[in-house]
């Protein structure tokens, strides 16, 4: 111990040398590099290996864009080989840093690491496109588009768990809140012909199965993941049954919802690319960027956001200090149900126009997985969800042309990738501390 | 009595050093203000605290003493002794003590949990006909027309539920009147398996929703056996079997396996688990020489070859196969283990303290391996059941057939006690059995027994809501809470 | 301010933990609240923090009456503590715990973050702090923590503070800085409520005492009374914690700890670099305070460490790094810190707790079926001679008191052969009389040749049990002394300082 000379008798140590005396270490993580390291021996072998011949066409714009980009055009194994020589160097970056563990300044160490994963994952990519969709042209812009509409309902599903989980409690619902925001959107904009009373019931619905979730899990203190499980059956119950007794029975009046159409962002519509990707969409989509941005700054830079983190981290504390924990936890839960059910309302009001049985289809447990692989942070969840979006469109773009992999494979890529998380594999999985702990007071 | 026994994974011990002092401290500070009442009693009237304390792991999937519970006991413990009181409530006249004593049974709770439920079903299925929907048209001119509306559409509901699960009256002879109750058997064959599955995963704490990919594997695993390999029966069938118990045991086993060693949360897992089963096996049932039928476009593998189909035991008349007898087996097997093996008194203490349990010299990571192996094996003969005792024309990527999900509620309706997944899943399969009698003779959906079952779990989850409904006063006179909870951490991985 | 209190009484169920508690607290003092363990002081002040509404009595500040429906309104009246268990979100920075609950906001809620950390240097500068606004808090040493809640009941301005058993986590270094920052606050005019069981604090800052016993008010002294009176009107009987033991025996050495190293989940030195050794029929008492490494030292001996390095030999026979179940059956018995957590069952028998480590085979289990009828022999047999006080070997372990449970716990390791036998405070919130019943049944087991290690924070049953003392600090053994060291030297071995007369561990035999 540094803070002890040899002869024996020593004054005890100053309060700023306590964090000196009991010597830390830094951990050496090897996951980077062992990830790269299998995705490289991927690319050998599907772009050395196994590599395919002629050209793929990456397309940025569609014809009628106001700018035109030229579609880019490479050789596929060109491409693979290229691509595998800068994973495999990439590979080696990290496993240099890695190995430098300690004695590099931490910050720059995980700047590097971060860097070289995220080139590394693009390149990947690029190559994996170039690769399987020999012979065609990648529609660059579709496969964006698709990705964030295949998204939205992830967001706004993550976005809800994000909220319930960082306030204590723990939503397993979401799939529930979701089906439920379906349900009622698209029943109330059929009856009122509009889609924004659609919405609004979307809300009121998702809130509704976080009432039934807040009152099991913080009054009757109920395991909140039963309720949660419970619940998602009890919804695809409800909606089912009253959707092949009420629904069906009227389907003109009852299940034909108005849709919300695009609406084009004057300007910055125009931006290659992006443009048509972000800002030719629904109202809904706009109203998924206001979301995110409120969740976000709402959870770190507000009082409503220091409360709600408190609650869900250490509940006494925030008890002793004035703060009421259940009425915390209700509202917070209540809140997240009502972003779930927008997102509920999107396979209605925009993508299909009407509800169908059990129409959401485990997209509230991607979105749980989405929570989970963000961390619980809004911006993080939200690229999760875009990832998970990204694979089951491209699994679209893919099965279209005949790709050499199985879709399934592609649908499966969000469930391992979580698994991964969870494992530990792809960074640490650290929830809010209280989360899933009814709090008793007293 | 330990307020800080929200389980913990004993893998990560040394997490909670920071807030050593406090957990220890705060421990004793709980107790301490209570313990010199506990004290005396034990001392004084050591009869008292029993009494007193009556309600300890009655809870099945109870695991840990909930904090509300202990807290509960040990005023109610040092009530007990203060008032130097045999029993808590020994004021009153001893029928009303009894009487209060049977209401807060679980048996009566659960009753009233399906009444309640049912009264629920009854409301949606009155509200969605469309002869009540008329009759309230004219409802104050002729309110009689409305109750009557209301009688038909809920009475011919449940009555033919009724005889579509157990006794149809509307045959002549008794052979053909009970088969409905043989259909409710065969219904409850898989429940009841993977419902053992569910509930023994619950006994050591764990919490396995993975029921769908396990069932989906084992059905693969069990098929693929089934119609690839001519062999006499003796040998064709246990062949089979096992295979799909393994092929479940191992799909278990690997969230087991994921949670012993890198600590991720067994929820998560499972959930993703399901997912990653399904597109698997519709891959494989879409690709010849996997499981697809030769020649066919569908995605379906051939129906099973004869040896390995599980044979009627009521004969041909009756769907009932012999995969009932192997489940009550199944059930006798897992009370067993559970109850009087050493096995099984380990699994128990790890559901319960996995702390103590490690300090006992339980290696509490492979008895999470071990136990989720097993969970999903259990799981896996739901599987096997439908593959080779229900369904056996061949698989599809359904045949799973929400199973999974509904084991959930036969353990929690069951208490996570094998005897009472046996008997909620008999009654869950009575749902099923009449559920399809009641579509096809009333036209109400089916759907409503899957929010029936749901409310019947909710509702045993909170007695307290059921006491509340029912005006019933709680064991000790006051609103206890009592939840039903597992051991389990937060999904935090 | 001026608080007092008028006739409190708090009851839980039919068990009363305050009983008509009258006080005052005169502003520019410090009044000692104190009593032993249990005796109702954090009722108490619960109660008068709005955490606990009181079941009769009224509160009054500066002699109006006040309602407190929580501590939101405690706090806005003027009433700040510090939590005994630090009320502190560990994610949160310095400046964000300090806010939290009475957050300044401008448009739409968003906090004033720059305000709040220049309140926070403001009031470290007053007393001298040093603390980092921005500061992570589950990354500050508990010292600092603790100095963070009491900024956080200054930035509300608190008049009256409440100092809940401040000094238990504190090294006596530490606590002697705290007495100067309460003298401090005092000479501001505060009001302060300093509840302890430690006699000497008392007498270093108190202007007045008031000690409480069993939920009453027992009587009130004055700061000049003797240690003797105090104990004395604290305890209500005279306790004798002496336990009467031959003088130790030594035999052949059985265990040898040398260089072990134990890392916590962050990869820091719980324990550093330890060595001793241990004979047959002696007791080595592990002393220090609390969150020192002892817990992670006995854990490390059974086994249930992960990062462990160093060697630990039993018999001979290298035991670090087995498995806990090879290291119960090498014949160590073991006594852990917390019963309720990591030594028994709650919702399992008596019967059941008692054959729990023995769940494998023979007697206890044949052919993998539980032996019912020789596990309930034995548990009506282990009931008798342990003196466990339950309805029946059928009762649950949540239904025992403390010190029962306690014995059931001892019954069960002591029931086995044993080659070691270790206690981690073993006499933590049990009663007297349990307590007693524990040192004997170590004494014994000592007296039958097997090595016990105990580890304590409490000094008397150290010197109590004790026939060598190892004294712990920031995960090193500073030193191994005999029984009969002076208590004032073994206070500053356990603020770190090396005590000059260390001699080999294992050479050192005290008589």
């Amino acid at each position: 111990m540094s803070a002890h000379n040899n002869n024996g008798v020593v004054t005890p140590a100053a309060d700023a040398a306590i964090s000196e005396v009991l010597e830390k270490k830094e951990l050496r993580s090897w996951k980077a590099a062992i990830a790269l390291g299998v995705f490289s021996l991927v690319s050998i072998l599907l772009f050395l290996v196994f590599p395919r011949h002629g050209e793929t066409g990456f397309r940025w714009s569609n014809k009628d864009d106001l700018i035109s980009l030229p579609t880019w055009n490479t050789d596929a194994a060109l491409t693979g080989q290229v691509v595998t020589v800068l994973l495999i160097i990439l590979t080696a970056v990290v496993v240099w840093a890695t190995l430098k563990t300690g004695t590099l300044i931490p910050r720059t160490r995980r700047i590097i690491v971060t860097a070289a994963v995220i080139v590394f994952a693009v390149a990947f990519m690029v190559a994996f496109l170039a690769w399987a969709m020999v012979g065609n042209n990648v529609p660059v812009t579709g496969l964006l588009l698709g990705t964030v509409s295949l998204s939205v309902p992830l967001i706004f599903g993550a976005m809800g768990g994000v909220i319930s989980e960082r306030v204590g409690v723990v939503n397993v619902a979401i799939e529930g809140q979701l089906l439920a925001g379906a349900f009622c959107s698209a029943m109330v904009a059929s009856l009122t012909g509009s889609p924004w009373v659609g919405l609004l019931a979307a809300m009121v619905a998702g809130v509704l199965v976080s009432f039934v979730l807040a009152a099991f899990a913080i009054k009757y203190l109920v395991d909140q993941v039963i309720v949660g499980v419970v619940l998602n059956v009890l919804v695809t119950g409800l909606t089912s049954f009253l959707y092949s007794s009420v629904l069906t029975k009227d389907a003109a009046t009852l299940n034909t919802a108005p849709r919300l159409s695009p609406v084009a962002i004057p300007g910055l519509s125009e931006i290659p690319v992006i443009g048509p990707v972000l800002f030719n969409q629904s109202a809904l989509v706009y109203v998924m960027y206001i979301v995110v941005a409120l969740v976000f700054l709402g959870l770190f830079k507000t009082r409503w956001g220091l409360r709600l983190r408190a609650v869900g981290e250490h509940p006494k504390a925030a008890d002793t200090v004035g703060i009421n924990v259940a009425r915390t936890r209700f509202w917070n839960v209540s809140l997240a149900g009502a972003i779930a059910g927008l997102g509920g309302a999107y396979f209605t009001l925009v993508s299909v126009g009407s509800f169908q049985k059990e129409m959401v289809a485990g997209a509230g447990f991607i979105a749980l997985a989405a929570v989970i692989f963000g961390r619980w942070d809004p911006i993080r969840a939200t690229l999760a969800a875009l990832l998970f979006g990204f694979a089951s469109n491209l699994q679209n773009v893919l099965a279209a042309v005949g790709s050499p992999v199985p879709s399934e494979f592609m649908l499966m890529l969000p469930y391992v990738v979580t698994i991964l998380a969870v494992a530990g594999l792809v960074g640490q999985s650290v929830g809010p501390a209280a989360s899933g702990k009814p709090y008793i007071k007293g | 009595m330990n307020p800080e026994n929200e389980a913990e994974q004993p893998a990560t011990r040394a997490e909670r050093r920071r807030q050593e002092a406090e957990s220890a401290e705060a421990h004793q500070h709980h107790v301490e203000e209570v313990e010199e009442a506990i004290l005396a009693a034990t001392e004084t009237e050591p009869v008292a605290s029993e009494a007193a304390s009556a309600p300890v792991a009655s809870a099945p999937v109870a695991a840990p003493a909930a904090k509300a519970a202990t807290k509960a006991q040990q005023k109610a413990a040092a009530k007990a002794v203060a008032e130097g009181e045999a029993k808590p409530s020994a004021d009153e006249p001893a029928t009303n003590r009894v009487l209060r004593e049977i209401m807060n049974g679980p048996i009566v709770l659960t009753i009233l949990a399906v009444l309640v439920s049912f009264i629920i079903g009854g409301i949606l299925i009155a509200l969605t006909n469309s002869e009540v929907q008329e009759t309230a048209g004219y409802f104050f001119a002729q309110p009689g027309d409305f109750f009557g509306a209301v009688w038909n559409a809920v009475s011919g509901a449940y009555s033919s539920l009724f005889q579509g699960a157990i006794y149809n009256f509307g045959r002549d002879d008794f052979a053909s009147g009970i088969r409905p109750l043989t259909d409710t058997l065969t219904y409850a064959t898989p429940l009841i398996a993977a419902g053992l599955g569910v509930g023994l995963a619950f006994r050591v704490g764990l919490f396995n929703i993975g029921g769908r990919g396990q069932m989906l594997v084992a059905a693969a695993a069990a098929g693929w056996v089934g119609f690839s390999f001519p062999m006499p029966m003796w040998i064709h069938l246990p062949v089979a079997i096992l295979a799909g118990l393994a092929a479940g045991a191992i799909w278990g086993g690997i969230v087991g396996f994921l949670k012993a060693r890198t600590g991720a949360h067994e929820v998560i897992l499972t959930i993703m688990l399901n997912y990653i089963a399904f597109y698997l096996i519709s891959f494989m049932l879409r690709t010849q020489g996997l499981l697809q039928a030769p020649g066919s476009v569908n995605p379906k593998s051939p129906p099973m070859l004869e040896t390995a189909v599980l044979p009627a035991i009521l004969g041909p008349n009756y769907k009932l196969h012999a995969g009932f007898i192997i489940v009550v087996l199944a059930t006798a097997g897992v009370w067993w283990l559970l109850n009087r093996s050493s096995t099984g008194f380990r699994f128990r203490a790890v559901g319960t303290n996995p702390n103590a349990a490690l300090v006992a010299g339980v290696n509490v990571k492979s008895t999470y391996m071990w136990a989720m192996a097993l969970a999903g094996g259990l799981v896996g003969l739901a599987g096997v059941m439908q593959i080779l005792g229900t369904t056996p024309d061949g698989m599809t990527s359904g045949i799973d057939a929400g199973i999974g999900f509904d084991a959930i509620t036969v353990a929690l309706l069951g208490r996570s006690r094998p005897w009472g997944i046996f008997a909620a899943g008999i009654l869950f399969g009575a749902f099923k059995a009449g559920g399809f009698a009641m579509q096809a003779a009333e036209g109400v959906s089916v759907d409503i027994v899957g929010v029936v079952q749901s409310l019947i779990v909710l509702f045993i989850a909170a007695p307290p809501l059921i006491r509340a409904i029912f005006f019933i006063p709680s064991a000790d006179g006051k609103l206890k809470r009592r939840p039903l909870r597992r051991n389990s951490k937060a999904v935090s991985a | 301010m001026k608080l007092e209190l008028r006739g409190i009484t708090k009851k839980f169920g039919a068990f009363t933990a305050n009983d008509r508690i009258n006080l005052v607290v005169e502003p520019g003092q410090i009044h000692c609240l104190l009593g032993e363990n249990g005796a109702g002081k954090s009722t108490l002040m619960n109660v008068l923090y709005g955490l606990y509404q009181a079941d009769g009595g009224e509160i009054l500040l500066d002699d109006e009456v006040q309602q407190f429906a929580g501590p939101g309104d405690a706090m806005r009246a003027g009433i700040g503590m510090v939590h005994q268990h630090f009320m502190l979100v560990p994610v949160f920075t310095v400046a964000e715990n300090v806010i939290l609950g009475h957050e300044q906001a401008g448009f739409a809620g968003v906090l004033k973050m720059k305000e709040a950390r220049a309140r926070v240097r403001e009031i470290s500068a007053r007393f001298g702090f040093d603390v980092d606004p921005d500061a992570r808090v589950g990354d500050l040493p508990v010292g600092v923590q603790q100095r963070v809640e009491i900024i956080k009941a200054l930035s509300q301005d608190a008049r009256v503070l409440v100092f809940d058993e401040p000094t238990a986590v504190l090294t006596p270094q530490e606590t002697d800085e705290l007495m100067a920052i309460m003298q401090q606050l005092r000479a501001e005019g505060r009001s302060i409520v300093f509840i302890t069981h430690k006699l000497r604090e008392v007498r270093e800052v108190a202007d007045a005492i008031t000690v409480i016993r069993l939920g009453k008010i027992v009587g009130e002294a004055d700061p000049t009374a003797s240690n003797a009176e105090l104990a004395a009107l604290m305890v209500g009987r005279s306790v004798d914690l002496t336990v009467h033991k031959e003088p130790a025996k030594p035999g052949s050495e059985v265990l040898k700890v040398s260089g072990l190293t134990v890392l916590d989940e962050n990869g820091l030195k719980v324990v550093n670099d330890v060595s001793f050794s241990l004979r047959q029929g002696e007791i080595l008492a592990i002393a220090g305070v609390q969150g020192n490494g002892q817990t992670e030292l006995t854990e490390a001996l059974l086994g249930l460490q992960q990062k462990v390095s160093g060697s630990i030999t039993l018999n001979g026979s290298e035991i670090l790094g087995t498995s806990v179940r090879s290291i119960l059956d090498a014949g160590v018995g073991f006594v852990p810190e917390d019963r309720n957590r990591d030594g028994l069952i709650a919702e399992f028998t008596i019967a059941e707790n008692l054959m729990l480590d023995r769940s494998t085979g023979a007697p206890f289990v044949k052919a993998g079926s539980v032996q019912r009828e020789y596990r309930d022999a034995f548990a009506t047999e282990k009931r008798t001679e342990f003196d466990i006080r339950s309805g029946s070997i059928n009762s649950f372990a949540s239904e025992l008191s403390g010190g029962n449970q306690q014995k059931v716990v001892l019954a069960r390791e002591l029931s086995r052969d044993l080659a070691l036998f270790v206690a981690a405070q073993p006499t933590r919130g049990i009663d007297v009389g349990s307590i007693e019943f524990v040192h004997k049944r170590m004494v014994a087991t000592r007296d039958a040749g097997v090595p016990v290690i105990v580890v304590s924070t409490e000094l008397d049953e150290v010197v109590a049990l004790a026939d060598r003392i190892a004294v712990m600090y920031r995960g090193e053994i500073v030193g191994i002394v005999p029984a009969n060291t002076p208590r004032e030297v073994l206070g500053l071995m356990m603020a770190g300082e090396r005590h000059a007369e260390e001699t080999d561990a294992s050479a050192e035999v005290s008589a």
